[in-house]
């Protein structure tokens, strides 16, 4: 039984599935370690999977699939700047107003634009050569036989966290997390950075979204995400505002989402609403377990006022 | 007389706080006239086709009030919660988790207990809902878990939970073995809530609609929701944790126990209207499968519906059948013109935002005030003074 579990191929496809959850929670990451909770992420991955596979199925390029999915989500990435830092807005409801306006959107453009779901033939698997060939524990399938998008996601976990912890960039993001009167009497701009940062947050979650549509499915159908977005804000508490920690968390998510599907492949006796209950109790008993790690940054969801 | 003035000026300082609101619909509005144009539809005929749709015959209004139902019990529950301070976005669970239980108990006594059952079954439904509400309330307490996120997260385990119970142990003897859809069987006929019919004889109002009773509870419920909330000890806790959770340890409340109470009513209030669904409206809990095939997503409407009613149980009655009309207008529309209804789920988004964005000028124009108030006091020390060593 669980030689038939434990499967290189069942690894590999954990791999490849944490795709969309990294896009969308380091980019959520960025957001979160300047004190602004989006908790739209879900909404800006539907639109952003929408719109890249739309391209896509109009005869674009994959890459302007990607840009036209990135494009969107910055944009809804700047209106939530613009609600919470701008208006100053709750933060937490906001942003489950930019989740139902993702979701109804997303709904809406599927339904007057395509109609029934549909596919297209998406990022195609890339062979590193010479590493696609190692057969030493499956190493070569597991890790070296993907597409694109997924050796930019954890190529982005690195390059993230040098970002965050080595420039300048990073330091303030980090400062205005933590410290916004203090960097906002250094002469950085508070809510320049958290602009900037929920932009590219926004970004991101809808490259996260393109990553399912134009690559791991290749299909678009309504509510593609069923609240991967959701995970993704709660992989970042999970990995305490780490991008190595993101990225455990992410393929903990992958994994069991990959073990769901070789679960019905070879036909092991559990009802499916059971394995499909799994990642959302995991998810509230990581959130328990990580609640009292000390990285939170303490301006989180606060919106900064001078002289308070 | 000066008393009678200062009245009347707070009663239009009240209506002025509205203000932000009205605004916050007329963006609604211009957004969605852009969208249909985008859509290539008619904003005018849209707008008519739905406000005929929702309100314009009987049968459209009692639609309207069938779908209002549910979406009142969770906007007063998410009115308990917000006011105390915890963000309540699983209306959906609590529903789910409500009806299941009320539905239990409907098909477990049958008719054994004649009409007892109604009440019986409600209750169950108020503690199964509340208790599944209180568990993301216990989580936010006690391991300061964000409950935006357990209750989503929560939503999606009930929505499970249910096709598991509806395809298994819970599914109607009938069905079983056919190709069916998730149901349990038929509530006995005595569980059934009346119809409501207002009036009597040939002119008697939603006289054959599927208007059911559910609708007076959900007010009468909205009424004690306001005195509970303003007018008791409890509620006054309740709202005090909401507005500052450090003054009300300091004021010796136990604020751990006061957010987990404030999520088990608000809960509750959601898995009556679960429960009501089942009594009043299908007879029976069924489901299509889908996360929304049950509860017909009044658990995020009811969101819509409470900030919209300013976060009061009052407000949240006719808001909810605002958000009702909005509902069936919006399949009206899609049958007459092919708008996809989904629009209005868009509309929802931006509605919630424009109405949490407007409470910062609340917000400002409160502050303003009360500095102008506090110059008056001052003002008027002074002059006391004057006048006593004058």
């Amino acid at each position: 039984m669980l030689d038939e579990i434990f499967t290189a191929s069942v690894f590999a496809a954990t791999i490849r599935l944490a795709t969309p959850y990294l896009f969308a929670a380091l980019g959520e990451m960025y957001a979160q370690r300047s004190g602004l909770l989006n908790l739209g992420v879900d909404g800006i991955m539907l639109v952003g999977s929408f719109a890249g596979f739309y391209q896509v199925y109009q005869g674009g390029s994959l890459l302007e699939g990607v840009i036209a999915a990135m494009f969107v989500g910055a944009l809804m990435g700047l209106a939530m700047a613009f609600i919470s830092v701008t208006l100053k807005a709750e933060q937490g409801i906001s942003g489950i107003g930019l989740y139902l306006f993702g979701l109804g959107m997303s709904e809406l453009l599927f339904q007057s634009l395509l109609g029934t779901p549909r596919t297209v033939s998406g990022f195609p698997d890339i062979y590193i050569p010479g590493l696609s060939d190692i057969q030493f524990l499956g190493i070569g399938q597991i890790f070296f036989q993907h597409n694109l998008l997924v050796y930019v996601a954890f190529a982005l976990v690195p390059i993230s966290a040098f970002i965050l912890n080595k420039t300048p960039f990073g330091l303030n993001i980090r400062a205005v997390g933590q410290m916004p009167a203090a960097a906002d009497a250094m002469g950085v701009s508070v809510s320049r950075v958290r602009y900037i940062t929920s932009t590219i947050g926004g970004a991101m979650a809808g490259l996260a979204g393109a990553s399912l549509s134009i690559a791991l499915i290749g299909a678009y159908q309504q509510n593609l995400t069923s609240g991967m977005g959701f995970i993704a804000v709660a992989l970042v508490y999970f990995g305490a505002w780490r991008p190595y920690g993101v990225m455990a968390g992410a393929l903990l998510f992958s994994f069991v989402n990959a073990l769901q599907l070789q679960i019905n492949v070879i036909g092991f006796d559990i009802p499916t609403e059971f394995t499909v209950m799994a990642p959302p109790i995991i998810t509230i008993l990581a959130l328990v377990i990580t609640s009292k790690s000390k990285e939170k940054p303490t301006e989180l969801t606060k919106p900064f006022e001078r002289g308070t | 007389m000066q008393a009678q003035t200062r009245l009347s000026w707070g009663w239009l300082q009240r209506l002025a706080d509205f203000f932000p609101v009205f605004i916050a619909v007329l963006l609604a509005v211009i957004t969605s006239a852009i969208l249909l144009i985008a859509l290539e539809a008619d904003p005018f005929t849209a707008f008519s086709e739905m406000l005929g749709g929702a309100f314009g015959t009987e049968n459209a209004f009692a639609e309207t009030l069938v779908k209002s139902v549910p979406i009142m019990f969770v906007a007063i529950g998410i009115t308990i919660a917000f006011r105390g301070g915890v963000v309540n976005i699983g209306g959906e669970g609590q529903m789910i988790a409500g009806a299941l239980l009320g539905a239990a108990v409907t098909l477990g006594l049958g008719e054994s207990v004649g009409w007892l059952v109604i009440p019986l079954a409600l209750i169950a439904a108020f503690i199964g809902g509340g208790l599944y509400g209180a568990i993301a309330g216990f989580l936010k307490a006690y391991f300061d878990v964000n409950e935006i996120l357990s209750t989503i997260m929560l939503n999606q385990v009930a929505v499970q939970l249910m096709n598991y119970l509806l395809n298994g142990p819970m599914l109607d003897p009938e069905s079983a073995g056919m190709n069916h859809i998730p149901k349990t069987a038929r509530i006995a006929e005595i569980a059934e809530l009346p119809r409501l019919v207002i009036g009597f004889g040939d002119n008697a109002l939603f006289d054959r609609t599927r208007l059911h009773w559910g609708l007076i509870i959900a007010i009468v419920l909205a009424v004690i929701s306001y005195i509970l909330l303003w007018r008791t000890v409890i509620g006054f806790r309740i709202r005090a944790v909401g507005q500052n959770e450090r003054a009300s340890r300091y004021a010796g409340f136990r604020v751990k126990q006061q957010i987990v109470l404030s999520m088990f009513l608000s809960g509750g209030m959601a898995g009556l209207g679960g429960a009501v669904q089942v009594l009043g409206l299908q007879y029976r809990l069924q489901t299509d499968g889908s996360p929304a095939g049950f509860t017909g997503s009044a658990g995020f409407n009811g969101i819509v519906a409470a900030l919209f009613g300013g976060l009061n149980p009052l407000g949240a009655v006719p808001a909810s059948v605002l958000f009702g009309g909005l509902l069936v207008g919006a399949q009206k529309m899609q049958r007459e013109l092919g708008v996809p209804a989904a629009m209005i789920t868009a509309i929802n988004g931006i509605i919630v935002i424009f109405v949490v964005s407007s409470q910062i000028f609340i917000q400002r124009r409160m502050q303003r005030r009360a500095k102008l108030e506090i110059a008056a006091v001052e003002k008027n020390k002074f002059e006391d003074t004057a006048q006593e060593t004058g």
